[in-house]
This record gives C-alpha cells, sequence and structure tokens, in this order.
C-alpha cells in the first residue's frame, strides 16, 4: 500500500531545476515554458491529492520497508497536514512563477533564477513530505541554501548584507534543530518521527528534564525560522531585499512551511502536547504580533513595512496554536481544540494569499516607478488602477475587514481565545488587528491617493503580472467560502483531524 | 560523560563567539565551530567503547561482538557535506561584502537596520 504520487512533489522540482540550465544551452526561452509548467502540474497533483485523498498516507522510495514493524528506510508521509501545505505551496509557487518571468526584465542573470526557485520549491515540498527528522533538516537546508541565493539576486549593498544576515542566523537555526535530532536520536535510538513518538509515549519519557531541554532547542531552531520577536532581526532585511516574487515565496510560504509546519508536526504528533511549550509557543506568538505591528507602523520602505507585518501576522497563527496546545494539554473538549486549530491553518493559508498578493503589488510599484518609499509615493490609483483594486483587496482581507478571508480566520482565533479562558490574549489580539487596519490605510493614503507624483514616465505592468494578481485577490474573497462546512471537509477538516488526532498519526505510518 | 560536555562547552563556546565577534570572518569562523561540536556530538552518540567499525563481513561482527552505531556516522557524512555548501556559500557573501564595503567590520556595514 503506496502512493507513489508524493516522490513526485520532490523530483520534479529537482529534475525541472537542473534540466534548465542544459536546455538552456539549445534553446533560450525554455526556462520561460518549463518553469510555469512543472510548477501547474505540481500543482495539479496538490490539487488531485486533496480532493480525492488516496487511500495510502506514504512512499518508501527504494523499498526499505520496515524490519518487524521497525522503520528502517526513508518514509515520504502525505497525510491531511501535508496534504494541505503542499497546495498552499504549490499555489503560491505557481502564482510567483508565473508573476517572476516578465518581472525578471529588471535583473541580470535571470537563468540562474530558475534553477534558484525549483531548488526551493523541491526543498519546501521534501520539508513537508518528510517522515523522519534528518530528512527534515535536510530538506530544511536544501530550502534555505536556495532563499539565500534568492535573497541576494539583485547583487546590491544591501541585498548582500540582508543575504548574509539571513545566513548567519538560518544556520545558527538549522544547528540549533540539528542538535535537537541528535539529542532525540540519543535517547530513542530512532529518527523516524511515528516511531519517536511510539518511543517517548511507551517510556513515559515525555516529560523529563532531558526531553524538555531538547524541546527548547529544536523550539530556538524553529523560532528563528519563522522569525519571532526575540529572533526576527533577519526578517525584515531579507524579505524587503529579496526581488518581490522571492519576497512572496518568502513571506508567503518558507516561513510558514520552516516554521509553522515544523512546529506543528514536531511539538504536536511527535512530542505530546504540554502546558509549558503551550504556553511558550502562545507568549512567544502574542509578543511578536504586537511588536510586530508596532515596528510595522514605523516604516517607511513599502516592503519593509509588509515584512514586519508578516512577523505580526505569524504571531497571531502561532498564538493560535498555542493556546490550542494549552487546550490540548488541559483537557479540553474537541470541539474548542478542532475550532483553535481550524482557525490557526486557516489564518495561515489566508496569509499566505494576501501577503503573497501584497508583495506582488509591491513589486508591480517598483517595476513601474522604480521607487518603494512610500514618502515619495502618491496618486498612483490614477495609472495603475488594477494593482490598486488588488492591493486594496489585500490591504482589507490582512486588516481584517468582511467580507474578505482575513476576518473569518481572526475571528475564529479570537472567539476561540475567549472560549479557552485566554481573555487578555483575545483583546491583544483585537487591539492587534486596529493596528493593522490603521497600517494599511496609511499604505494606501500615501501610495495610490494624495496628491499625484510630478513625474509620469511610468511602465506598463507586463500581462502575466496582472493576471497573478487579479488571481489572488479573487481568492482573497473566494476563500471566505471556507467558513461554509462543505468546503472546511475538503481543505481544512483532513489537516486539523492529523493534529486533533495525535496517535493515529503513529498507527497510520507504522 | 565528560566528552559530551567538552562537546557542549565546544559549542557555547562557538555561540560565544558569534555574540561577541565584529569581523565578519570571526563570525563565519564560530559558526563553524558550533557546526563541529555537533558532529562531534552526533559521533559520540554512535560510539560504543571497544565497539568495532561496522562493516558486516568482519567475522567478529558476524558473531554479534559490539559495533558501534552506523546511523549517526551518517548523518554526520551528509551533514558535512552541507556544511561544505553553507561555508562556501557564506564566505562567498563575505568577500562580496568585503568589495561593496571595503570593511570586514559589522559596526561598518550597515546600511540595513534589522
Amino acid at each position: 500500500m503506496e502512493n507513489p504520487v508524493l516522490i513526485f512533489f520532490i523530483f520534479l522540482p529537482f529534475l525541472a531545476a537542473f534540466l534548465i540550465p542544459l536546455l538552456n544551452l539549445f534553446w533560450d526561452q525554455a526556462k520561460t515554458i518549463v518553469l510555469p509548467l512543472v510548477s501547474f502540474v505540481l500543482l495539479l497533483l496538490a490539487l488531485l491529492i486533496v480532493i480525492n485523498p488516496p487511500q495510502s498516507t506514504q512512499y518508501i522510495p527504494g523499498g526499505w520497508y520496515p524490519v518487524d514493524n521497525i522503520p528502517v528506510g526513508i518514509h515520504l508521509v502525505g497525510d491531511g497536514l501535508s496534504r494541505f501545505m503542499l497546495l498552499l505551496i504549490n499555489s503560491i509557487a505557481f502564482l510567483c512563477a508565473i508573476y517572476a518571468i516578465p518581472y525578471l526584465r529588471l535583473f541580470t542573470g535571470q537563468k540562474y533564477f530558475y534553477t534558484l526557485f525549483f531548488l526551493q520549491l523541491a526543498g519546501l515540498n521534501g520539508v513537508v513530505l518528510a517522515g523522519d527528522m534528518f530528512n527534515l533538516f535536510v530538506f530544511m537546508e536544501v530550502t534555505a541554501k536556495a532563499s539565500y541565493a534568492l535573497v541576494a539576486f539583485g547583487v546590491r549593498k544591501t541585498e548582500i548584507e540582508a543575504s548574509f544576515k539571513y545566513q548567519v542566523m538560518g544556520g545558527l537555526a538549522t544547528l540549533f534543530m540539528l542538535f535537537g535530532i541528535a539529542m532525540l536520536y540519543w535517547m530513542t535510538s530512532t529518527l523516524n518521527m511515528a516511531d519517536i513518538s511510539v518511543v517517548l509515549r511507551n517510556d513515559h519519557a515525555g516529560n523529563t528534564g532531558a526531553i524538555r531541554f531538547t524541546q527548547l532547542f529544536l523550539l530556538a531552531g524553529v523560532a528563528i525560522k519563522a522569525a519571532m520577536i526575540p529572533f526576527h532581526a533577519w526578517l525584515p532585511d531579507a524579505h524587503s531585499s529579496a526581488p518581490s516574487p522571492v519576497s512572496a515565496m518568502l513571506s508567503g510560504v518558507v516561513i510558514k512551511v520552516l516554521g509553522v509546519y515544523v512546529i506543528l508536526r514536531l511539538f504536536i504528533n511527535v512530542f505530546a502536547p504540554s502546558e509549558f511549550l503551550s504556553m511558550v509557543i502562545a507568549v512567544l506568538g502574542g509578543i511578536s504580533m504586537t511588536a510586530g505591528v508596532i515596528l510595522a507602523i514605523g516604516a517607511w520602505n513599502l516592503k519593509r513595512l509588509l515584512a514586519y507585518h508578516s512577523i505580526s501576522q505569524m504571531g497571531y497563527v502561532l498564538m493560535g496554536i498555542g493556546i490550542g496546545m494549552g487546550v490540548v494539554a488541559g483537557g479540553g473538549s474537541p470541539e474548542a481544540v478542532a475550532l483553535t486549530f481550524t482557525g490557526a491553518l486557516f489564518h495561515m493559508i489566508n496569509h499566505a494569499v494576501f501577503k503573497g498578493l501584497l508583495f506582488l503589488t509591491a513589486g508591480s510599484i517598483e517595476y513601474s516607478t522604480d521607487n518603494l518609499d512610500l514618502k515619495k509615493m502618491g496618486g498612483l490609483a490614477r495609472y495603475m488602477p488594477l494593482t490598486m483594486v488588488a492591493s486594496f483587496a489585500a490591504s482589507m482581507a490582512i486588516a481584517g475587514i468582511p467580507p474578505f478571508n482575513g476576518f473569518f480566520s481572526k475571528f475564529a482565533i479570537i472567539v476561540a481565545a475567549i472560549q479557552g479562558g485566554y481573555h487578555f490574549r483575545a483583546a491583544l489580539g483585537l487591539l492587534v488587528g486596529i493596528l493593522t487596519l490603521a497600517s494599511f490605510v496609511k499604505f494606501q493614503r500615501y501610495a495610490f491617493f494624495g496628491r499625484p507624483m510630478p513625474r509620469l514616465s511610468l511602465k506598463h505592468t507586463p500581462l502575466l503580472m496582472k493576471a497573478s494578481m487579479i488571481t489572488m485577490a479573487v481568492l482573497c474573497v473566494v476563500m471566505s467560502l471556507l467558513i461554509f462546512p462543505e468546503a472546511r471537509a475538503i481543505f481544512l477538516d483532513p489537516a486539523v483531524n492529523t493534529l486533533l488526532e495525535s496517535t493515529d498519526y503513529v498507527i497510520k505510518q507504522l | 560523560m565528560m566528552l559530551y560536555v567538552l562537546c557542549f562547552i565546544l559549542l557555547l563556546t562557538g555561540l560565544y563567539g558569534l555574540l561577541i565577534s565584529r569581523n565578519i570572518i570571526k563570525i563565519v569562523i564560530s559558526l563553524t565551530i558550533v557546526e563541529i561540536s555537533i558532529f562531534l556530538m552526533l559521533i559520540l552518540i554512535g560510539y560504543i567503547e571497544g565497539g568495532l567499525a561496522p562493516v558486516i563481513f568482519q567475522e567478529e561482527v558476524l558473531s554479534h561482538q559490539a559495533v558501534v552505531d552506523p546511523l549517526p556516522q551518517t548523518m554526520v557524512l551528509t551533514a558535512i557535506v552541507i556544511a561544505l555548501a553553507t561555508n562556501s556559500m557564506i564566505l562567498t557573501m563575505a568577500i562580496r561584502l568585503y568589495k561593496k564595503y571595503g570593511t570586514f567590520d559589522i559596526q561598518e556595514i550597515n546600511e540595513l537596520k534589522g
């Protein structure tokens, strides 16, 4: 019982990454055809396995099957949460890919972009599918390496500096992860996540000091990757220096996969949720949420402003997860837990769409006016109506105005916080929502309205960039439909169930 | 046990260097020290006092004498390859930074404010 579709999510992007330089030798335009084609095939595959979930949730490459029920090979796991993440990654990647083709005219050395983009995509898919700890580490490194190079793609002063910071912080984060993995291997003598979980639960070793020490190292590594507030210094630089489609990938997908997904997988499926960890995660989330939005209000560079909002919105997601874990550890009702996790996952995909769209509109403004300073903008509504509509939809979504998707997910998280008895966190969530709205009113006001800029030699926005932005703007509204149970049952519920029935994960994988 | 403690001290030394050094090259060296300390720990985890190399055709191995755990060794090999990529990439960036700014001092490389 195997599901060989899973291997294609890793194999296809790797193949494309290394085929493109070869094809380029013979035909110059090959890259612009392979890029959208392969990412579209991946998107279709992801949609297929989400809508029509296969019986088997795993694939074991090379036929290294378990011996006496002890897993020995590499396991790729495509359960509810992984399938959900695959759809998120590949849909945003496809939209960024078609946006990138015209946008790359701003850069030299375009041909390297395509290889790096696919390496990043392969790494992300690999992280989500990895069923053992060491594979997780390797794919995190693949993603990170491609991201470092993509951040420095413009090779200007600031971009190199941002990439260097990102590399030092990211390198430290993966080393912390490796240390945690080494400790886990020491204690459990296995690397398979399901197996680790079994060993920890059987030996009642889940709460010893050594486990807690390991958990803190793993959490520190993941928190750097997710840019939680004490560890956030690299994010505003890296995300604002990268080319815009890459910023959209970094903010929309990379911090979610390397940060939130790994937290969910490790601290809910592998370790049993504990009171202590839920507290740490919720507090980190709350601090990031508040401090991120305060830093954003003071920012005048458009992409830097958006990057600070990424920290803030990821804080929402992590606070939701922390509350959910707290309710699980406190023995709360399954409905309350389901509501928090649904809210957190829903907000995560919403954030991927609207923050991706905001970075793409920022890229469109940069493409046309060659300027990202809000103080020097103004009156763009007249010249770029489509960009204005798209960015308006995304701004309202991130600020949580109905009927856009952001409203429903924030609402779910806040309601869950009140139900769980965390009134202060709920109030904080509301306050941050208001500050977010203020910050995006500022963006709209300075960029699109107000006194028009004196110089009017604007470049026309290419069609593919427009198409990508319109699709995302439509998604911002359409994704509100996920609050209906019928739609939720297809997309969100399988992922939430993976988190609710964490022992079920073990039974299915072994 | 002493060896594990020494490994952890090595890790802390690297972290300390990472926090206090101002020179970019020294930061890279500190990162490498952290790396090496974790590799050493992984090897120690798999080590057994008096264990043999895990090669299957030795007669002693077939007669079930103690063998060191080969899995951490393969993990370290993979991690070393990754570390090679990390180091070459970060040093490339250091060279580029030096060309752009003319200095290795991070306090003078501050166009971006965190």
